[in-house]
């Protein structure tokens, strides 16, 4: 193979002020950003389904129950153009057309963080889920023998030991919205893994471009996960062995 | 204003199209989860192995792969996978490629979630059993193969399994590579016709028909095993 290696390309021009270094770095501010956003609705909604899951009946935890199967049960891909060119078309009154009428850019960001939002909700409820049931049953019941009404048992007793107990778990999701963002890439959001295609486009110089963002994907999945160490240290219950069980 | 839905675009030459597509995301699939499941329990014995370099490169592999996203794998395979095929094979560099990309990168790309797996699954057998295995006079992969990977097996079904969900809703994502498997083909049929919105609500119903009723399959089954 005679392929010509260019480590140089980075710094060439891509545009006037501009070099492909830039660009990959404001894909990469796009993978950041898209990210954060997502996992900021995936935990509201997955905290407030993982709650519903666990609440007494069989109404509410059943309603949450098809929201995990739903959302797990169909590609990401999938949904994700299903929230690009479905939603806008079929949302009532004058909604979908203001949507149809935002610039492109804001239209696909808005469909990928609300498709990466609700995917990631699935599965952080079933975390939740996990964690709440995994409290002995009588926390439950003495938090309401102390006359505590059943919203302030959980915001009391249950919750704050449950989303503990979740951290570990809650750290591999948090990796993943990074590297599930880049199917957005695939409805024209300029992502990191967007970048990287426009750059071979661009130079022709593929095995450098694939290297570079491959190790701006690993830094990524460091940070989150030197985020998440830094958050399960903070927010460990004194006393608390690391494994959750008392010392 | 309403949609008007009009599903007449899905007629007999589109079942047939998506059928075929459906065969190649069925493909993709059964050979990424038999070649991921092989390559997975090479790495995940490797990973447990005395010899560092051997653990040192699985665990090194495993993570790699877990870090980078399949969209970025996808494209990686379907950049060194021709150029190795004509270079080595001499193959012309008009073949159609992206079906063995695809199939490499997906098996490659498993193998290191299905290692992650087969390593929990080897590790939650008892101690007590590869002693035994030992003190019969076995030696260390007659114990591996005889005695600790079926009860490890069994337990990882439901798991292994499960996977294989995830990993046929990924085989969609083989669209980056403009390979017509089922959601290519049905997206493709929605933008010849101009029905997109129809054929992505169909393509999401059969998904999830399909991924519903396999994960139904896996609780019974998990209860089957429990039990």
């Amino acid at each position: 193979m005679n392929y010509h290696w260019n480590w140089g390309v980075f710094f060439d021009q891509a545009m006037p002020g501009q070099t492909y270094l830039d660009w990959l770095l404001s894909g990469l501010a796009m993978t950041v950003s898209l990210g954060l956003c997502a996992w900021l609705v995936a935990l509201v909604l997955g905290v407030a389904m993982g709650v519903l899951r666990t609440l007494p009946g069989r109404v509410l935890p059943g309603l949450a129950g098809a929201y995990v199967e739903f959302f797990r049960n169909i590609p990401l891909l999938v949904q994700l153009f299903a929230w690009y060119f479905v939603v806008p078309e079929v949302l009532p009154g004058g909604l979908g057309e203001a949507i149809k009428g935002l610039n492109p850019f804001l239209q696909q960001f808005l469909a990928a963080v609300a498709c990466l939002g609700m995917y990631t909700s699935a599965r952080i409820c079933e975390q939740v889920r996990a964690g709440i049931q995994s409290l002995p049953p009588g926390q439950r019941n003495a938090g309401l023998a102390l006359g505590m009404t059943l919203p302030q048992t959980y915001r009391h007793v249950l919750l704050p030991v449950a989303l503990r107990v979740i951290v570990p778990p809650m750290t591999s999701e948090f990796m993943t919205v990074f590297k599930n963002s880049a199917v957005a890439s695939l409805i024209g959001l300029l992502d990191l893994t967007a970048q990287g295609k426009q750059l071979v486009d661009y130079t022709a110089q593929p095995y450098e471009t694939f290297t570079a963002v491959t190790l701006l994907y690993l830094a990524v999945n460091m940070s989150a996960l030197s985020a998440m160490r830094w958050v399960e240290a903070r927010v460990r219950l004194p006393g608390a062995a690391r494994d959750g069980r008392g010392s | 204003m309403t949609y008007d839905f009009d599903f007449s675009v899905i007629d007999a030459s589109a079942l047939a199209v998506l059928a075929e597509g459906m065969a190649i995301s069925l493909r993709i699939a059964a050979v990424a989860v038999a070649a991921g499941i092989a390559w997975g329990t090479l790495l995940a014995l490797m990973r447990m192995s005395r010899w560092r370099a051997l653990s040192w490169f699985a665990a090194a592999y495993v993570n790699l792969f877990r870090s980078v996203p399949l969209v970025m794998v996808l494209l990686w395979f379907f950049l060194i996978v021709p150029q190795f095929l004509q270079s080595v094979l001499g193959l012309s560099p008009a073949t159609d490629t992206r079906m063995a990309s695809a199939l490499v990168a997906f098996a490659l790309f498993e193998a290191a979630y299905y290692a992650e797996i087969i390593r929990a699954g080897i590790q939650s057998v008892a101690r007590g059993q590869l002693g035994a295995a030992y003190a019969l006079g076995m030696r260390h992969w007659q114990a591996m193969r005889f005695v600790i990977l079926p009860q490890a097996f069994r337990n990882m079904v439901p798991m292994l399994l499960t996977q294989a969900i995830v990993l046929f809703q990924d085989t969609a994502l083989v669209y980056v590579i403009a390979l017509s498997d089922f959601f290519g083909a049905a997206y493709g049929i929605g933008e010849r016709g101009g029905r997109i919105v129809e054929m992505l609500l169909l393509a999401g119903a059969v998904y999830f028909v399909i991924c519903f009723s396999a994960s139904l399959l896996v609780r019974f089954c998990r209860k089957r095993i429990s039990t």
